[in-house]
């Protein structure tokens, strides 16, 4: 069956509740392009997923939101944040990033302690009161829920936590930096269901607090968790819409077949 | 506040100025390694070529002819043949190169595959200490038990190129033998589990599967101790021989490029056509040198595919 990657539905938010826009975003790894016409909002305080096949150019997109692209692929367009192009080459990157921060399918903390983890970017920035940090530290670790399991062994080496604790740590540290928005790559793709079901709670707490964007291959954790749903096909954006619409009424035909199962 | 973090995003920050620092910090010392590389290379190349432009010494003469004997004149062109030399080089390298591979693949063969934990730490520690050993305790030993046990088993004075790829053979074993194990651990244990499940003896999967994988990484390692058989100079010269003859057989005295460059750079004038002719020599170790380099990165590169 043949579909045409040009019928498109795209939700188009008011300005008021946008936190995160862009705008023809195009994104080239050499010669191939993996990502055509992104035109996408995200509404504040909200979690919106990513939805699509491998390859379909969610993850490239998500990484170039707060420039982690950078080097790797060529990312044409503009990315408006607080009304600025945060794609532009005058922008300041570093502190861009402390705004923006990112979650990565496998976790990566540091071969540090659990509570040098946390603290290690808030030092770097300059954050020297011991009270201070402990302070932060136990907050975020409540708000990631890993604080009542770890909170006896901060000096521990956050390599002996389990994949599902080391996930929740590394959210965790990215919240630390009391960003706005958090990108978050396929969080619980390598864990199992339990630490999975436990990473879907803290985030919808987070989402009272920051902006949440999250790509899944997982079509339940989709649903289950997020505001609003974007399907992405071949590097398109081929449907964007409230959660609870993509999944029950889909308006384009191709999102329809994807999620049905029915695809190719 | 949110003007706040508009504007610190739109500004230069600390970072941004660390950032500079550092990557000038860094352009500063490749800068540096630059400029020394190219010092040696155009200072080598500069005077190795002077034997030809300005000694009158001719390209085919050096690399075909047979005579070393650069002060003495043969119509109007100093002697400066350095096939002997250049044969002497290649011919230890190749024997050491030849003798080497099969301990090393079996040393390491052992140590990743079969060796306990105990007797992996041993082996290790080993293999550093012999990495360790000054060449001329390599010489030594070359001179005081190779040697007259060559005389004795093969005939001639011992002396020779099988004595030199002997010597070579134990120097660079520990190299080749560590590059090897790093090679064969950098297989998936998955490879390993994968054959076993398919009924592979362990004999089996360690020949077919492992080292397979690991070969192209191997074939760096050998490279890689043939690069240094190539240029070492001291333990080779000591019981090599050193006649610039043509070598005939392994058993008779030769020399190579190294030999001939430590025996004679002492005892020659800067600037005399002699000086200029090991000069020339020199610049053969270096063409080498890079030779063997790309032979490894090429190995590198096909890996890839």
């Amino acid at each position: 069956m043949e579909y045409n990657l040009k019928d498109k539905y795209i939700l188009q938010l008011n300005e008021k509740e946008k936190a995160l826009e862009t705008r023809d975003l195009n994104i080239f790894y050499g010669e191939k392009q993996a990502l055509f016409d992104g035109n996408l909002q995200f509404e504040r305080y909200k979690i919106t997923s990513l939805i699509g096949a491998s390859g379909s150019g969610k993850s490239t997109f998500l990484r170039s939101l707060n420039r982690m692209n950078e080097g790797v692929a060529d990312v044409k367009g503009s990315i408006l944040y607080r009304g600025i192009d945060i794609n532009s080459p005058k922008i300041n990157v570093y502190e861009m990033r402390k705004y923006i921060g990112m979650v990565f399918q496998r976790p990566n903390p540091f071969s540090k302690s659990i509570y040098e983890n946390i603290t290690f970017a808030l030092k770097e920035n300059g954050i020297k009161d011991k009270e201070k940090l402990a302070e932060i530290v136990e907050t975020s670790l409540k708000q990631a829920a890993l604080w009542d399991e770890v909170k006896d062994d901060l000096n521990k080496s956050a390599l002996a936590l389990s994949g599902g604790q080391q996930q929740r740590l590394c959210i965790a540290r990215a919240i630390a930096m009391k960003p706005d928005i958090l990108l978050l790559d396929e969080p619980a793709s390598a864990l199992d269901p339990i630490s999975t079901a436990k990473i879907e709670e803290t985030l919808l707490e987070l989402k009272e607090k920051y902006t949440l964007i999250i790509v899944t291959h997982n079509m339940q954790q989709a649903s289950r968790i997020s505001d609003y749903t974007v399907f992405f096909h071949l590097g398109n954006v081929i449907e964007y819409n409230k959660t609870k619409n993509i999944f029950t009424n889909p308006k384009i035909k191709l999102t329809e077949d994807y999620i049905s199962g029915n695809f190719g | 506040m949110r003007d706040e973090i508009r504007e610190k995003i739109q500004k230069n920050s600390k970072a941004t100025y660390q950032e500079i620092f550092g990557k000038l910090l860094v352009s500063i010392s490749i800068i540096i390694i630059l400029l020394i590389v190219s010092a040696i290379f155009g200072f080598i190349f500069s005077k190795g070529i002077a034997t030809f432009t300005e000694n009158n010494a001719q390209v085919k003469d050096f690399f075909t002819g047979t005579n070393w004997n650069p002060s003495m004149n043969e119509k109007g062109h100093p002697q400066v043949g350095a096939l002997p030399m250049i044969l002497g080089s290649f011919g230890v390298t190749l024997l050491a190169a030849i003798f080497v591979t099969p301990f090393a693949i079996g040393t390491a063969l052992y140590i990743t595959e079969l060796a306990s934990k105990k007797m992996k730490k041993i082996l290790q520690i080993v293999i550093e200490l012999l990495v360790g050993i000054p060449s001329v305790v390599y010489g030594f030993i070359g001179l005081n038990v190779v040697v007259p046990f060559i005389r004795e088993n093969f005939g001639g004075t011992g002396y020779g190129i099988l004595a030199g790829a002997v010597v070579l053979f134990v120097m660079i074993l520990p190299t080749v033998t560590s590059l090897t194990v790093d090679s064969l651990k950098a297989v998936p244990k998955h490879y390993r589990s994968a054959s076993l499940a398919l009924g592979a003896t362990p004999w089996q999967t360690m020949f077919h599967v492992t080292l397979k994988a690991a070969t192209s990484g191997i074939l760096t390692a050998i490279v890689f101790g043939m690069a240094r058989a190539f240029g070492e100079a001291l333990a080779v010269q000591m019981v090599i021989g050193n006649a610039s003859l043509m070598p005939t057989s392994l058993l008779n005295p030769a020399s190579t490029l190294t030999s001939v460059l430590t025996m004679g750079i002492g005892n020659t004038v800067m600037g005399t056509v002699g000086n200029n002719a090991l000069w020339s020599l020199a610049l053969v170790l270096l063409a080498m040198s890079l030779i063997f380099n790309l032979i490894v990165r090429l190995i590198g590169r096909k890996d890839i595919k």
